[in-house]
């Protein structure tokens, strides 16, 4: 275990920022819905990256409680995503996003 | 020193394998390399002494959320569902958008001058103490949160027959 100072933090910070770009470059290209949901995680990734790192940096307990609860809440976001996919995939025989487009204006 | 070294190492295998889980052509594959981030960003909380979040790093979201997907790509199977990519069309702005947003907060990352510092390492019982003490609201409110999230994806999924 290392010590969280000033340097480390920053390249902790840089590195949630890098796979927070990557998790959003996957949302904006895929065409398929798991690989949406993949890009989805990245970003969750890195925002838990995030809540360790400044919670290591101050010291308490909070940052740590923090992502114990957003990665619950990623786990429920992706139980109820992926049975929504089974059902777009029952429904129009395909996960493409743009399957899913009768809104569409 | 050899903390900085390690750290930069891990660093690099979770943005690898994030970069190969956002290009694979193959959904499979995809999901495995989104496992080796995830596992690796394990390694990283260990490092930084976060040794509780580590272990439920692993058991959720490579237990959980990867057995999850591998699920649903093989219920989703088709011939078209495994072989992906990423369509040229929205590559270029996808890759912009991205570059933009990593910037702006590199750039502002290190144009900040970080207050506090020098936390000290919280142990389990601390975190456990504050769990079950300050936050036990929103600990129970979770709980119930999951019950519903595992109660919606099955009634969503479920086969009706005709």
């Amino acid at each position: 275990m290392i010590p969280v100072n000033g340097e480390v933090l920053q390249l902790l910070l840089i590195l949630g920022a890098g796979l927070f770009a990557l998790g959003l470059y996957g949302v904006l290209t895929r065409k398929n819905t798991i690989g949406l949901l993949i890009g989805l995680e990245l970003m969750a990734n890195a925002v838990n990256l995030n809540l360790v790192a400044f919670g290591r940096y101050h010291g308490g307990t909070d940052g740590q409680v923090f992502t114990l609860f957003t990665i619950a809440l990623t786990v429920a976001e992706v139980a109820v995503g992926l049975a929504l996919v089974i059902l777009l995939h029952r429904s129009r025989r395909s996960t493409d996003l743009d399957a899913a487009a009768d809104l569409h204006g | 020193m050899l903390g900085i070294v390690a750290l930069s190492l891990i660093a690099l295998c979770i943005f690898g394998a994030g970069l190969m889980a956002v290009r694979s052509g193959n959904l499979v594959h995809s999901v495995l390399w989104l496992a080796v981030a995830l596992a690796s960003t394990s390694a990283m909380y260990l490092v930084v002494g976060a040794t509780f979040l580590s272990a439920v790093q692993i058991i959720l979201y490579t237990g959980g959320v990867i057995t999850l997907m591998l699920f649903g790509v093989m219920l989703t199977d088709r011939n078209e569902t495994t072989k992906i990519g990423n369509p040229s069309g929205r590559r270029a702005l996808g890759a912009i958008t991205a570059l933009a947003m990593f910037g702006l907060i590199v750039a502002a990352v290190s144009q900040t001058d970080f207050l506090g510092g020098g936390g000290t390492l919280v142990d389990t019982q601390a975190l456990g103490r504050a769990l079950l003490t300050d936050h036990l609201l929103a600990f129970e409110a979770l709980s119930m949160l999951l019950l519903a999230a595992m109660l919606a994806a099955i009634v969503v999924a479920r086969r009706r027959d005709p």
